[in-house]
């Protein structure tokens, strides 16, 4: 595994600085439920000319943010629980008091799955509703549409998804896990604890999977030991039948199935891999398409004894945690179950207020320029902290999953990841 | 690809890829049959097929959801009940949907297609706004999962089997209900003429209904059965309404014996190309094979002759 090291090399001064950070707080979670964030809210609410140069929708008492996922159409399967967490966010903050004296008012658009319809609603949000900051969208296709408008009309974006990298701009905060922050590491632990020499990958055909696989094969073939990609396959998206591939798998015997299969695609794939008479407790596989959520259509039952390699799960034993997963159960429903992506949309809300309040200023040039830096101790995840390049520093887990649709956490990385979205020699 | 194998491992591959080929034909039929009823039989572009097949599903999640709560010790067999209680739910939202929007459209069969699509979004929406956006679990009766081991290396998947069973009883039902009974002469009376038809004294519109019904039925029942394959949400009819029409056109829209034989070279060919290259490319020859032939072949692999 020498070679593999040499990458971490280059960053482990910063992540030892960053160790002695969070070693130097060691009473985090109780600072936080101490109300560690409320102070600068609480104090006398600065004047609005003061805090907002530019026109944006604040008032002295109010400010109004945006909130853009799919409530309609066929992501909202997945959005749902994004527009969820962010809610539950807002109104946290409002509890606590508001951002710089101000309660925070959402105005929810949909995306309705389409979209030109995200781009058309995050230009009404800038334009008409002069929000201060959008909470949304989901798919990669979803940001790229809304991309161009936040950059033309300056507004600022927190994306939640963990998507593919090879992106960054002033106008978003990634919240989610760019390819290599969720790949690389459950790579590495698989090859490692279940002496995985041999990989199938797996995919639904767009530009996610392949870019990830893309990285992911870089990696097999020239990071792991004496390790192959034995077979790569895209099937189109809502492809139901997968008992081909199946027999493929099956001729092959691969160390380790390697599946970023999305959608509905999803649960065909595994309820015919249960069918098939691949039991998931022999044949290992990794997944980076599977969170919580996704369980809820599969079946816990289908899938149980699958790995999945996220920055969250559900069952993290930690005190934010518990907070939050009781917080966000109160809310909407005791049958909810929060994935990876859920808890990155939750973080959104918080570090724009964080940046705010650092920044002094509603001012999306402000915010952008003290974005960096900031520190999220009460993230669900554990610890947070968004990176120059706008993405988040985090840990990657690896959850087993159990037929009782939560995951059993097995391994997660020592160290915070450097966000990497453009990484050299991966492209 | 194969010099790494034994011999008898070759073979038993051969054996299971066939095998999922037919699980794929069946499924074709299965998905296409209700399709092929209406529009074969009425002319009408019904786009909300797969809408009626996910009502099935969710008749199926709801009475498993019932069968744990209430009755445990018969949850092995809910799933015949199910089926059953989808045919019938689809085929009553069939026979309202009829009478409400598509004996208006008869004269215009294009703008079914519009219709239809429209109520494909409808259904979509209030699917979502009763059961929630989230896709839901269908939980199987455990002898309904896994496989059988034939020898060491074949295994046979038992929701295949039962896919299969299911498809050619539902098969033979149809053939036996449109080519033996009297109903079934009504129905083929009414397609070949209308109204000369109605002047024998045929109820049109009550054969309209009731064929309407049938197709929204084993739409359903289709829906049920794909439960255990496949996902259960909103859209996920949309998943199939592709496949579905490429069998119903590819067999010559006004035979059911066409369907069939679409369903088998469409599923066979794709599944023999999965095998060999990757799956976007086997959908894509697929598709293209198709289209070659339908343009040397307007009217389908079968064509019976129709009074318009």
């Amino acid at each position: 595994m020498s070679s593999q090291n040499d990458q971490s090399n280059k960053f482990s001064t910063t992540r030892r600085k960053l160790l002695m950070g969070i070693a130097a707080l060691p009473a985090v979670p109780l600072l936080a439920s101490a109300g560690l964030f409320s102070t600068p809210a609480m104090a006398q609410a600065p004047a609005t000319s003061a805090v907002n140069t530019t026109g944006l929708a604040v008032t002295d008492t109010e400010v109004t943010v945006g909130i853009l996922h799919s409530v309609t159409g066929t992501m909202a399967i997945s959005e749902t629980g994004s527009v969820q967490a962010e809610k539950l966010a807002i109104d946290q903050i409002n509890a606590m008091g508001g951002v710089l004296g101000r309660k925070i008012k959402f105005i929810q658009e949909d995306g309705a799955s389409d979209w030109p319809t995200f781009a058309e609603k995050a230009k009404k949000l800038l334009v008409n509703d002069k929000v201060a900051a959008i909470m949304g969208c989901w798919t990669s296709a979803s940001r790229k549409a809304v991309l161009p408008v936040v950059e033309q009309y300056n507004g600022m974006l927190y994306y939640p998804t963990f998507y593919e990298g090879l992106e960054q701009s002033k106008n978003v905060i990634y919240t989610g896990q760019e390819a290599t922050q969720q790949i690389l590491a459950g790579l590495d632990w698989v090859a490692k604890t279940k002496n995985g020499k041999t990989f199938y990958l797996i995919g639904s055909d767009y530009i996610w999977p392949r870019t990830s696989m893309k990285i992911a094969r870089k990696h097999i073939e020239g990071h792991l030991k004496d390790s192959s990609v034995v077979g790569e396959e895209y099937f189109p998206l809502g492809h139901t039948q997968f008992n081909s591939v199946i027999n493929k798998i099956k001729l092959k015997k691969p160390d380790v199935i390697y599946a970023a299969v999305v959608g509905g695609s999803n649960v065909a794939f595994y309820k015919q891999l249960k069918a098939a008479g691949i039991d998931l407790n022999k044949q290992t596989l990794l997944t980076i398409s599977v969170t919580e959520d996704e369980i809820d259509g599969i079946g816990g039952e289908n899938i149980a004894g699958a790995y999945s390699s996220m920055k969250y799960f559900q069952s993290l034993d930690n005190p934010n945690n518990k907070e939050f997963v009781a917080a966000f159960k109160k809310m909407w429903g005791e049958k909810t179950v929060i994935g990876d992506v859920t808890q990155a949309a939750y973080l959104g809300p918080w570090l724009w207020k964080m940046t705010v309040e650092k920044a002094g200023s509603f001012d999306i040039d402000k915010i952008a320029a003290a974005s960096a830096g900031i520190e999220f101790n009460k993230a669900p995840e554990g610890y947070v902290k968004i990176h120059d390049n706008h993405h988040l520093w985090s840990k990657a887990r690896i959850g087993l999953a159990l037929p009782d649709g939560q995951f059993k956490v097995v391994y997660e990385t020592p160290d915070l990841i450097e966000p990497d979205p453009f990484p050299k020699g991966y492209q | 690809m194969f010099a790494d194998y034994s011999l008898a491992e070759l073979g038993s591959i051969f054996v299971m890829q066939g095998f999922a080929g037919l699980i794929l034909f069946s499924v074709f039929v299965l998905m296409a049959l209700g399709l092929a009823i209406i529009f074969g039989q009425m002319g009408v572009i019904n786009m909300a097929h797969g809408e009626f097949m996910i009502l099935g599903a969710y008749v199926t999640y709801f009475t498993s959801q019932f069968f744990l709560n209430y009755l445990p010790g018969l949850f092995g067999a809910y799933f015949f009940l199910a089926m059953i209680l989808a045919f019938f739910a689809a085929g009553a939202l069939g026979m309202a949907v009829e009478w409400l929007m598509i004996r208006r459209l008869y004269k215009r069969p294009l703008d079914t297609l519009l219709a239809t699509w429209g109520l494909s979004l409808i259904l979509q929406q209030l699917y979502r706004s009763v059961f929630g956006p989230r896709e839901v679990g269908v939980e199987l009766p455990s002898w309904m999962m896994g496989s059988i081991s034939v020898t060491d290396t074949i295994e046979v998947q038992i929701n295949g089997l039962f896919v299969m069973g299911l498809t050619i009883v539902i098969t033979v039902a149809v053939a036996l209900l449109m080519y033996k009974s009297a109903w079934g002469k009504q129905v083929r009376a009414v397609v070949q003429n209308r109204v000369m038809a109605g002047a024998v004294g045929i109820d049109t519109e009550k054969v309209d209904r009731y064929t309407f019904g049938l197709g929204c039925g084993i739409a359903g029942v289709a829906g049920s059965a794909f439960t255990m394959i496949g996902s259960t949400g909103p859209t996920s009819g949309q998943l199939y309404i592709v496949d579905t029409f490429l069998v119903v056109v590819f067999g010559g829209a006004q035979s059911l014996l066409g369907t069939i034989a679409s369903a088998f070279t469409i599923s066979q060919a794709q599944s023999t190309m999965e095998f060999f290259l990757s799956g976007s490319m086997a959908k894509v020859l697929t598709l293209l094979g198709v289209v070659i032939i339908l343009m040397l072949r307007p009217q389908g692999l079968f064509v019976i002759k129709v009074r318009r």
